[in-house]
């Protein structure tokens, strides 16, 4: 019975498009499970890369997502943080190998940290905590949905540290030239690595002044 | 006076709760206060009250910074006069720098106290004097003819970012006003530091860098007698410059008790001892450098009596106090002769150790429970 009412549930209903909802804003993977900051501090001097790591996040995390969860039922579960790992590896070096072929310059931007994507908590934390327990469908759309959830922070970061760091987006000048004749300058410091940090903070404390329920009352 | 406390009263009851501009009650607050004693009394709690508030305190160190302000705005003057070989007289040199600081002053107080004043009626808290010494400090440790919306970002920088998310006066980390200094130097590194730093305006014997700035790329021979640049007659910013003139802010902090004579020997007992440390390796020409040079070059100085000592950032414990002004002592000298990209080690090295101050008092503390608790055992043997 139960069986054959989900096989007639629709590809796009509430409850699968709520996967994908979810993460971009009220269960964010930076701004609330603060997972993945490190590659968010380091691809997102300027717009470019994080547009591509973000893809390339999409890619590896819904890939390895539906990979495992067919496979979650023939994973031993005392080996399956190793199988986890192998499968997201598989889809990093694919996903690095298509940059290297297609995207050179940017892919010696973002050097290391496509590599490291294997590193992402975030990658580990769906796998272990979604795809191991849930059909295909629903796991390739969490997969989407916490990738558009990691990557909405990762351009929004880099859209202000390009723009007032460089005065360009995704390479264009953006300030006009005259600006600098009256001494406007570009503030380095967006394009160091603390102001990520406090870009992403901003954005945290922004996303908690309008959802009260997301402070921790301590 | 009366007539200023009658307009006061009348005003009064639209701000108390229910009147008109109940919501803006914090503002008028401050601007009673400014004028008046406030009437409050404590209504619970510990009834023991010291004379000395946070007011007080606040314009302690203002009195105590004066010297130094006003004889930075005279020297602003005096450099600007002497690069165009010109002696206009003492009191147009004054005036001069005082025209000249008195922009910075207003930028820096409009924008900080607007910030302070907007949380504030944001979080329902009372303005307070947190912003006071700030506000002054931030003119004074930055060139001169730094453009002023580059000062308005920092000063916002700092008030939001040092002291708001953490919760307001009393409860930030890191020393606002170096703070400011800090983002001026990391976000527009060409204004602030280098050899394109404001001196003078014209300036053809004076064009290039503050003494550390010649130091640093080997111009020994430009660095100004020992006499000059202790008695100040150096270009720098306005309230760096000279030394006399910090020392007897100081001497106003130590006797009135406000400042830290602790915190401010271990700084200068540091610098010496990291100096004398150079002296005796003697790798290069900056080593060779007399230690005492030190004291009385840049920053450091103003930053051992009135950065290092805030009673906020610094460490609480008294033996702490030592550790960490040791500690600023040294990697100041360290980072100025070591690093080629940071001419001034002092900015740095104050915010370095008040990240690591609640370490240094939780060290102290720990270490005197472990030495009590042994005492306590012995004694019961």
């Amino acid at each position: 019975m139960s069986e054959e009412r989900q096989e007639r549930e629709p590809l796009f209903s509430a409850k699968n498009l709520k996967l994908v909802k979810g993460p971009i804003n009220l269960n964010n993977p930076i701004t609330v499970q603060v997972l993945g900051i490190c590659s968010a501090l380091a691809v997102t001097a300027k717009m470019k890369p994080a547009i591509v790591m973000t893809i390339s996040v999409m890619v590896v995390l819904a890939a390895s997502n539906v990979v495992i969860s067919i496979m979650r039922n023939g994973i031993p579960p005392r080996i399956r943080i190793i199988v986890q790992l192998v499968v997201i590896a598989t889809m990093v070096i694919l996903v690095d190998q298509v940059l290297k072929a297609f995207l050179y310059d940017i892919s010696k931007q973002l050097s290391v940290f496509v590599g490291l994507i294997i590193t992402n908590c975030i990658l580990m934390g769906r796998l272990e905590a979604f795809a191991m327990s849930n059909k295909p469908w629903p796991a390739f759309m969490d997969g989407i949905g916490n990738a558009l959830g990691y990557g909405l922070i990762l351009i929004a970061v880099s859209f202000l540290r390009e723009l007032f760091g460089s005065g360009t987006l995704l390479g264009l000048q953006i300030v006009p030239p005259g600006f600098y004749h009256f001494g406007y300058v570009n503030n380095g410091l967006m394009i160091l690595p603390p102001m990520a940090l406090i870009t992403v903070g901003v954005i945290i404390w922004v996303q908690r002044y309008y959802h009260r329920d997301l402070i921790e009352n301590n | 006076m009366k007539a200023l406390r009658r307009f006061l009263d009348k005003q009064k009851p639209h701000f108390e709760d229910g009147g008109k501009f109940a919501r803006f009650h914090s503002m008028f607050d401050s601007m009673e206060t400014l004028f008046f004693v406030p009437d409050k009394v404590t209504t619970s709690g510990a009834h023991i009250r010291d004379a000395i508030d946070m007011k007080r305190t606040m314009i302690t160190v203002f009195i105590a910074l004066m010297p130094a302000l006003l004889f930075g705005m005279w020297n602003i003057g005096y450099q600007h006069f002497t690069s165009y070989g010109q002696a206009p007289g003492n009191w147009n040199m004054f005036l001069y720098g005082l025209l000249k600081m008195l922009p910075l002053i207003i930028v820096s107080y409009v924008v900080g106290l607007g910030l302070e004043i907007m949380f504030a009626q944001i979080r329902h808290h009372d303005v307070n004097e947190g912003f006071f010494v700030t506000g002054i400090l931030i003119p004074m440790i930055v060139p001169p003819d730094i453009p002023l919306w580059q000062l308005a970002l920092a000063v916002a920088f700092a008030v939001v970012f040092g002291k708001e998310v953490f919760g307001g006066t009393g409860m930030n980390v890191l020393n606002p006003a170096l703070l400011a200094r800090a983002f001026l130097f990391f976000a527009y590194p060409v204004a602030i530091s280098g050899d394109r730093v404001w001196i003078a305006d014209k300036a053809d014997a004076f064009s290039g860098a503050t003494p550390l700035g010649d130091a640093l790329v080997g111009n020994f021979d430009h660095i100004p007698s020992f006499y000059n640049m202790f008695m100040g007659f150096i270009p720098g910013s306005n309230g760096e410059t000279s030394t006399l003139m910090i020392l007897i802010g100081a001497a106003v902090l130590i006797i009135t008790g406000i400042g830290n004579w602790r915190i401010m020997l271990s700084v200068v007992v540091g610098g010496i001892v990291m100096g004398l440390l150079f002296n005796w390796w003697g790798a290069n020409e900056y080593m060779k450098l007399p230690a005492y040079y030190h004291l009385v070059m840049g920053g450091f100085a103003f930053g051992a009596v009135f950065m290092a000592t805030d009673p906020v950032t610094a460490a609480q414990t008294k033996k702490g106090m030592y550790y960490y002004g040791f500690l600023i002592g040294m990697i100041a000298v360290l980072i100025r002769v070591f690093n080629p990209a940071y001419p001034e080690g002092m900015m740095l090295a104050i915010l370095l150790m008040n990240v690591f101050a609640p370490l240094i008092d939780h060290i102290v503390v720990d270490a005197n429970i472990k030495h009590r608790l042994k005492r306590m055992k012995l004694a019961i043997k």
